[in-house]
């Protein structure tokens, strides 16, 4: 299993336990998480799943992937260098443990 | 504050979402989401995609049941509404009533099937079921024959080919995708098709589906052992029209996506509501506008807003390796200009009314904040905007 917490805007704070192959997208939804969306699926087609990585794990999360930054452009709040798509964080054994934070909204 | 009884008549991807945002936006009364399907809500776009390579359906539920308790949503599957009673404010089910304060039609769209001989024997994809029969038929090698080159029987195409089986596409029009894309967009898909060693039979409707397989107009035959029916649908009409409620091509609602009847709304796959654009009444099929109607309404319950709805139509489909997307709403028969990157954009009479591209999530997203500031560019503005931005 791999720990995930996620960090809504007022601080509060909810902790997952997901699988290789999950991502914090698909997880955070799977868990009832109030401030991810994912309308789309994860096929990359709205930016309603968006979150900060803790600044911990930016190196394990690694790069944005491909269109990634393109999608994040339309986002409702405010885009940092540690912002990501969560539907395009797959989760793996080096992410147990992993914080992201959730924006104030989403749509 | 909201707190009249909210029923919802269909729980897919935007009866759902109505019950979410209804509550995201503070609605207090109760919420009934009514599903016809057995099951939690779920995604239907990867039903033709991921998940029929991976069988993996509890990663399409929308949210888990959990999520309908805490917000107090009364999810009730395998149900079917009888009838709606206007004067009485209720849905009958079966031999019971529900008073309604607010009813959302949420009915959607179910296939079409053309009279064509032999039809019966075509499989159709939109449920789960659909989705879980055609998987089981994929796991052994077979000879699919595809009714219909539109999105959804190219995407099946596109994956039962990348597994290895062998794959016929037959549409009757001329060309594919021909109501969503340009020609030139058609043409690309063509090319992409035929490239995975699909057959492609444009222009060749389907006369007879037999046990050997389809019969075409010019006298083919595709020999088959499995047919995929996939010739477009037709909305869910029948419980607004059984209760006077006016229906073209959809429900009817107004730029409020209420019907004529104050307390009854319609979005999605079922609704005709008329186009902020052109005015013209529009019915689209697409996560889109099930998601932005069902915002839209929720607002409208909560809040008392009746601001007209706006939202820019986009599409999305993925095929093989190529992801299509469409933002915007073009007529087949738009102008279209091809860019040297591989851009498609439309326009009618000057205007640009979509812009279509392939694996170009930039100019997706570029295209999508142009055309919903309001007025559409012109042709000269859009391209100077557009090569500003690839210029830098």
């Amino acid at each position: 299993m791999i720990k995930v917490t996620y960090v809504a805007h007022d601080g509060s704070r909810t902790d997952a336990e997901g699988e290789l192959g999950d991502t914090v997208m698909s997880l955070a939804i799977n868990q009832g998480i109030d401030g991810i969306i994912g309308e789309c699926g994860g096929s990359m087609m709205c930016a309603t799943c968006h979150c900060y990585v803790d600044e911990a794990w930016v190196g394990a999360t690694g790069p944005r992937l491909d269109g990634e930054e393109d999608m994040l452009e339309s986002a409702a709040s405010e885009v940092n260098e540690r912002s990501r798509l969560s539907c395009q964080i797959k989760l793996t054994e080096e992410m147990d443990g992993l914080v992201v934070h959730l924006p104030e909204e989403q749509v | 504050m909201s707190k009249g009884h909210v029923v919802i008549v269909g729980a897919g991807q935007g009866g759902f979402q109505a019950a979410m945002s209804l509550r995201q936006e503070g609605h207090e009364g109760p919420i009934t989401l009514i599903g016809g399907e057995p099951g939690l809500p779920y995604q239907r776009p990867p039903l033709s995609k991921a998940f029929l390579k991976t069988g993996e359906a509890e990663k399409l539920a929308l949210r888990p049941q959990s999520f309908f308790d805490a917000k107090n949503i009364t999810l009730q599957v395998s149900t079917w509404v009888d009838a709606i009673d206007r004067t009485a404010g209720q849905v009958r089910i079966g031999s019971k009533v529900m008073a309604y304060d607010h009813l959302i039609l949420a009915t959607g769209t179910r296939n079409l099937r053309p009279p064509i001989p032999g039809i019966e024997r075509a499989l159709d994809l939109r449920t789960l079921e659909d989705a879980r029969t055609l998987r089981a038929a994929l796991s052994r090698p077979c000879r699919i024959a595809v009714i219909g080159g539109g999105f959804i029987g190219l995407e099946f195409a596109a994956v039962a080919a990348g597994l290895g089986h062998s794959v016929a596409v037959a549409e009757a029009a001329p060309r594919l995708m021909a109501r969503a894309v340009s020609p030139e967009m058609s043409e690309r898909f063509r090319l992409l098709h035929e490239t995975l060693g699909t057959e492609l039979h444009l222009g060749n409707g389907v006369t007879e589906v037999n046990e050997r397989g389809l019969l075409l107009k010019d006298g083919t035959e595709i020999a088959a052992d499995l047919v995929l029916l996939a010739a477009g649908v037709c909305p869910n009409v029948k419980l607004a029209h059984d209760c006077g409620l006016e229906v073209k091509n959809g429900i009817v609602v107004d730029e409020t996506l209420r019907t004529s009847d104050r307390q009854i709304y319609a979005l999605g796959d079922c609704a005709a509501f008329p186009c902020a654009r052109s005015g013209r009444l529009i019915r689209l099929e697409s996560v889109q506008a099930a998601t932005d109607h069902a915002r839209a309404i929720a607002k409208s319950i909560v809040k008392g807003e009746s601001a007209h709805y706006s939202a820019l139509p986009w599409f999305w489909s993925d095929q093989h390796d190529l992801k299509l997307q469409i933002a915007g709403l073009a007529d087949p028969q738009d102008e279209s200009l091809e860019l040297p990157d591989g851009t498609i954009l439309r326009f009618c009479s000057d205007a640009l009314t979509a812009v279509e591209t392939v694996n170009n999530a930039k100019a997706h997203m570029h295209a999508r904040r142009s055309l919903n500031s309001g007025s559409s560019p012109s042709k000269t503005q859009y391209l100077e905007e557009y090569l500003g931005m690839a210029v830098r």
